[in-house]
């Protein structure tokens, strides 16, 4: 009897504290995105009240969506990040295929080579990229940005990928060949299909930090027509610091993508973090 | 069966296809200008063109006073935002993990759900968010403190010198607390049954399991927790810039290398940007990771997880 009260004042209190640190993790986020939709009266006389019909107000919102070129800059970074994780999946996923599955001389030292972009950040590297940009004529274009996050992403994809990979069965390639299926249709047809769990795994992985980026946006495409919306998002508000009803809007309107797109995929994240991806 | 095929075929094609594409894009971006960086750090615009100095810009960084006072101060600032997130995040996040892993606790999906949502979130929304629940207008911050009785307590954190930089140490902890947490996470999960059973029947249960059993086991985690933690925080910037702006106020004190390489690089208001300077600061920063990197790989890491490829 003593060991259940025992055990269930002991789930009260791990519920109390997961709880008290949700509520940590969420405040901040809850409270920009219901004060967004205030009056400024009300967002300084009760910051921490949700919007009722009096103080019900979308000022902020017109504001950001007269002034800035919202759509222009979440159209920048969705072609970024949807171009750049599209190469470092496919390269990615070839190139893992090229370690995992053949023995050639020098494909551990090739492996080690790839796996070195995983720790040394490609940030480093920044003022010789700046001049690789500005020498090819790159700069302000997306096309910059693709290349760079395309590099930033493969050395994981790959690492991933390799893993992943090894674990598909030799049988059915082989099979494959004895059906005189070329190396590259065996890749495309047989193999790549069976590893979609981890390349979603590598996907989630890969946007995250390529949409949120701000240092690469503001070095190499800081222009009006190629601003990502990270970047444009923080120029705007940059400008507008004492507006506050521009700028909560301004920040609700960076969150909400991001947030919807997680809650969508935050079990495929989870899972991938957790089987083993980077155990 | 590829392995002897190899012997007879004298070059396959399809290997070196598959792997160019990355190849050349990891060396061409990547790699060479990492390699360009630390070369132009050996050498300085005069008259424009670049002339080989050798050391001349690292003298400059660690003798002129102008960039050794700056520099030694971003690097003070580094290791201390890097302490904040050890001494904060860990612990934090293996208590969050060790809790969320016991097998019959129920919503444990929704939680590990709602505390990862900061770290999905950008630097930009993170860093100005605070800045307005902290800010002395609004009165976000002191209304809570007062919640629970401690109003004179508030000071604006991030406008005092003496506050700013742990204050932000603790928001960059808050937005990445979800990484350890998932880490350990998985790594609890991945202790065996069995061993937990055999435990059990020795009578180690509770606190003393944790301690025991489960701590040294999720070593591994807390030590590829770690070093992630490092590399992470010695090229950060984008926090420090949203929230402080590239001059890091106020008056410097939450400088890190980050920003200041920015500002080497680019200039800023009166200072004019020099690449062979910022090439020079990057180079630090590379030889901080790598031997950060190197001291996990050969002190730790080989005891703890295989390499594998």
């Amino acid at each position: 009897m003593s060991r259940a009260t025992n055990s269930f004042s002991r789930s009260a209190a791990a519920h109390a504290i997961l709880i008290a640190y949700t509520i940590i993790a969420l405040f901040p986020v809850f409270i920009i995105v219901i004060n967004s939709f205030k009056s400024r009266n009300a967002i300084f006389r009760t910051p921490m009240a949700p919007p009722t019909a009096e103080t019900f107000d979308l000022v902020g919102y017109r504001t950001v969506l007269a002034q800035g070129d919202f759509l222009q800059y979440f159209q920048n970074s969705f072609i970024v990040t949807v171009a750049s994780l599209f190469f470092v999946l496919l390269f990615g996923a070839m190139a893992a295929f090229a370690l995992s599955e053949y023995r050639f001389r020098g494909n551990k030292l090739m492996g080690l080579y790839l796996a070195l972009g995983i720790m040394i950040p490609i940030r480093l590297g920044t003022v010789a990229i700046l001049q690789l940009m500005v020498a090819s004529g790159l700069v302000n274009t997306l096309a910059a940005l693709i290349l760079v996050y395309t590099a930033q992403g493969l050395p994981l994809a790959i690492f991933i990928l390799a893993e992943f990979m090894s674990t598909v069965s030799d049988d059915l390639k082989n099979a494959g060949r004895i059906d005189g299926l070329s190396e590259y249709t065996i890749f495309f047809r047989l193999v790549l299909p069976l590893v979609r769990p981890a390349m979603a795994t590598v996907a989630v992985f890969t946007m995250i930090p390529i949409w949120n980026d701000l240092w690469f946006p503001l070095i190499l495409a800081p222009s009006e027509a190629t601003k990502t919306i990270t970047l444009g998002a923080q120029m705007f508000i940059g400008q507008y610091v004492t507006n506050w009803n521009a700028v909560l809007a301004a920040l609700s309107l960076a969150i909400l993508p991001v947030l919807i797109l997680y809650l969508i995929f935050s079990r495929q994240l989870i899972r991938g973090i957790t089987s083993g991806a980077v155990k | 069966m590829t392995a002897t095929s190899a012997n007879k075929r004298p070059f396959r094609w399809h290997i070196a296809i598959f792997l160019a594409p990355a190849v050349l894009v990891y060396t061409a971006i990547m790699i060479m200008p990492l390699f360009g960086t630390l070369q132009l750090a050996l050498f300085r615009n005069v008259s424009q063109s670049q002339v080989f100095v050798g050391l001349d810009n690292f003298r400059t960084l660690f003798g002129d006073p102008n960039w050794s006072v700056n520099f030694w101060n971003a690097l003070r600032n580094n290791v201390w935002f890097f302490i904040i997130h050890m001494l904060v995040q860990n612990p934090i996040g293996v208590v969050l993990a060790a809790l969320l892993s016991s097998p019959k606790l129920r919503f444990s999906a929704f939680y590990r759900t709602a505390i990862f949502i900061p770290t999905i979130l950008s630097f930009v929304i993170v860093g100005f968010a605070w800045k307005l629940i902290l800010s002395p207008l609004w009165g976000v911050a002191p209304n809570l403190l007062d919640l629970i009785g401690l109003k004179s307590f508030f000071t604006p954190w991030l406008g005092k010198e003496e506050y700013a930089l742990t204050t932000l140490g603790l928001i960059s902890v808050w937005q990445f607390i979800g990484i350890p947490m998932m880490l350990i996470y998985a790594a609890m999960l991945s202790i065996p049954d069995e061993v937990i059973e055999a435990a059990e029947c020795d009578g180690v249960t509770g606190m003393a399991q944790f301690w025991k059993i489960k701590l040294p086991l999720i070593l591994p985690a807390i030590g590829i927790i770690s070093i992630l933690t490092f590399v992470g925080n010695f090229n950060a910037f984008d926090l420090i810039y949203s929230a402080q702006g590239a001059l890091a106020g106020p008056n410097y004190s939450t400088d890190i290398l980050g920003t200041f390489l920015y500002r080497a690089f680019f200039g800023f208001q009166l200072q004019v940007g020099d690449p062979n300077m910022g090439a020079a600061i990057a180079t630090m920063m590379f030889l901080i990771i790598l031997v950060g990197v190197c001291i996990y790989l050969f002190l730790i890491q080989t005891r703890l997880r295989r390499y594998q490829f």
